[in-house]
């Protein structure tokens, strides 16, 4: 049986109380990225379902909002998801050669994962960092003015960050 | 040096705190709205001021204000739309990254004058560490006595929380906006009713860029009539440019609405030329949906004027030969750009980030980006152009939001004023997928027609 921490339960009230009563809809988004983070990088149904339990939704009402929204996984993915920008600003700086260079290092193309499970690929459309590009998301934080040099390092972070986690 | 009222102490070291914020003179303009002034003042200064709405469409703020209803009993709220999304547009995510308490102190000031007791800010998904900068400043703000209940003794009370989307473009119309800030989709909802009367949870509701609502600090500080003093005509105040593609210098400049759009590219305050040594092509200059201009209008009218760097002459001219403010995105391309395929990747955003509620603009979109893929992978055809042409001008107008506009401008533009690399690239077709089509004449000074 899927269930949040007691800390991440306290965190799902917190959200709830940024609406009015009866308004806890409101939290459907949030909430879907809290359990995403805590469930694997991805959203199941059994995810969903628990989430439409918690906020007291029909489960369609979760399903038709995580359909929508292009940062919810509806799919299982890498460790560490490399979301690339390629639009306008980003591709005049070059973003199609750093995707050509991940695909070289590490032979995944968009919307795959590496044999090992610890990387997904995949391209985005503008995040808002146009100035800085090219660049991608990983996480919580932003590459930016990314290089061959830079994903080279970021990849060897990853992998050590696994590796340490294994031992 | 221009005037800068938002970001003049943006570079001071730890002013994301509350301690030097305060310290820098932050937080006056809530003393003074609160102790000296009642709401409906506030309201009056914002119009005075001539402040447009900075996410895109440069609405009046303090008419959008007005129109606010205000029924006995029923909650109003003020939401900021934080959702930046706009191609080239990253000038919020520095405000609210660099000076988070501008934006705070922006919406209780904001709240006090439409009598909003709970505010949101809702928050592109993607700018996750953000979040934690703002929610902190609130928290901040809440230990200073200028949140919660009974600010500064006044018998106002306000909270502020924020709200993260998840990756939705469509989020920034405010609207679709509302509807994810209620836990849906983010359908855009047919108008009227406006928000101003049926918003959140069907009460009046105002949404504001994050900008606007930040120019508010100076405006209540300085008082409206000498913040309207600032710029060019309808032009009032300081805008945010978030400055990108191949300048030597990308990032965010406030800029008073003075300069030309050339002293804006060439000047070392500023982005300081093109990289690279390279030549200026083509610019976007108000975000990807704005059409897109060749060097030589974009730097000179029609009419053969110095165009500037202020809602009207970046308008002069039209669509035929201009382009709009927009939400200040700033996207300069060079010589080696080619803008069939900067043109694609544009269509291939709209068609990733429409709806898909009316017709026009989810067959549209993907029509167009299919097209300008045939066509800059050198298998499109001569009639491809005006079926482009076609399809866009069927979106436009014909859709419940402005998105469907936004997909079929950048297009049309493209096609306008570089029909002729569309055209190379087709007749082309091999020498294409070497080498891009380059200058050209698109620098050329422009005939000015004399008129009697």
């Amino acid at each position: 049986m899927m269930k949040f921490s007691d800390d991440k339960l306290k965190e799902v009230q917190r959200i709830i109380n940024f609406y009015p009563d009866g308004k806890q809809k409101s939290a459907v988004i949030p909430v879907l990225h809290l359990a995403q983070q805590e469930f694997g990088g991805w959203l199941s149904t059994e995810t969903m379902d628990y989430v439409a339990s918690l906020l007291k939704l029909a489960p369609i009402e979760v399903y038709e909002v995580a359909t929508f929204y292009s940062m919810y996984n509806l799919k299982p993915v890498g460790k560490y998801m490399f979301e690339v920008c390629q639009t306008g600003p980003c591709m005049l700086n070059g973003s199609d050669d750093i995707v050509k260079y991940i695909y070289d290092k590490l032979g995944i193309k968009p919307g795959e994962t590496s044999a090992d499970g610890l990387f997904t690929l995949k391209t985005v459309e503008c995040l808002g960092a146009c100035g800085y590009a090219p660049m991608m998301q990983m996480g919580k934080n932003y590459r930016e003015h990314l290089t061959k040099e830079k994903v080279d390092a970021i990849i060897n972070e990853c992998r050590n960050e696994a590796t340490a986690i294994k031992n | 040096m221009g005037r800068k009222l938002l970001l003049d102490k943006a570079h001071i070291e730890n002013i994301r705190l509350y301690d030097v914020y305060r310290r820098e003179g932050g937080y006056r303009s809530v003393e003074k709205a609160l102790k000296t002034m009642s709401p409906d003042a506030v309201t009056e200064e914002v119009k005075k001021s001539g402040l447009r709405g900075r996410g895109g469409a440069g609405f009046p703020t303090g008419m959008k204000w007005s129109f606010l209803a205000k029924p006995e009993g029923v909650p109003r709220y003020l939401v900021v739309n934080a959702d930046e999304s706009e191609p080239g547009t990253f000038k919020d995510r520095y405000l609210m990254e660099f000076i988070p308490h501008l934006l705070i102190e922006g919406m209780i000031t904001s709240s006090f004058a439409l009598g909003s007791n709970r505010a949101y800010i809702y928050i592109r998904g993607e700018y996750a560490w953000i979040v934690d900068i703002l929610e902190q400043a609130i928290q901040e703000a809440k230990n200073n006595g200028f949140l919660g209940k009974n600010i500064l003794g006044s018998g106002f009370d306000c909270e502020i929380y924020v709200q993260r989307g998840a990756g939705a473009y469509i989020c920034g119309e405010e609207t679709a906006l509302l509807e994810s800030l209620e836990g849906k989709r983010g359908n855009p909802r047919i108008k009227p009713p406006f928000p101003a009367v049926k918003g959140l949870w069907d009460c009046p509701t105002v949404v504001n860029n994050v900008e606007t609502i930040a120019a508010v600090v100076p405006i209540i500080n300085e008082g409206g009539e000498e913040y309207a003093k600032i710029g060019i005509g309808k032009s009032t105040g300081t805008k945010l440019i978030s400055a990108c593609g191949n300048i030597k210098k990308q990032g965010v400049y406030e800029i008073d609405m003075t300069i030309s759009v050339e002293e804006f590219i060439y000047s070392d305050e500023y982005c300081g030329g093109i990289a690279n040594g390279r030549k200026l092509k083509a610019c976007i200059p108000g975000g990807s949906s704005v059409p897109i201009l060749p060097a030589n209008l974009l730097l000179t009218t029609a009419k053969g004027e110095k165009r500037m760097m202020t809602y009207e002459s970046l308008a002069d001219g039209g669509f035929a030969t201009g382009s709009m403010m927009g939400s200040g995105g700033f996207i300069v391309l060079d010589d080696t750009q080619c803008v069939v395929k900067h043109t694609y990747t544009l269509a291939r955003f709209y068609r990733h980030e429409s709806c898909g509620q009316c017709s026009p603009c989810r067959e549209g979109t993907g029509w167009m980006e299919k097209i300008l893929l045939n066509i800059e992978n050198g298998k499109g055809k001569m009639s491809d152009i005006d079926l482009l042409w076609d399809i866009q001008r069927k979106i436009e107008g014909n859709t419940i939001c402005p998105l469907g506009d936004a997909a079929a401008w950048p297009v049309a533009a493209a096609i306008r004023h570089f029909r002729d690399e569309f055209e190379w690239h087709i007749t082309n077709a091999d020498e294409a997928q070497r080498r891009n089509y380059g200058l050209m004449h698109y620098a050329d000074p422009i005939h000015v027609p004399v008129t009697a």
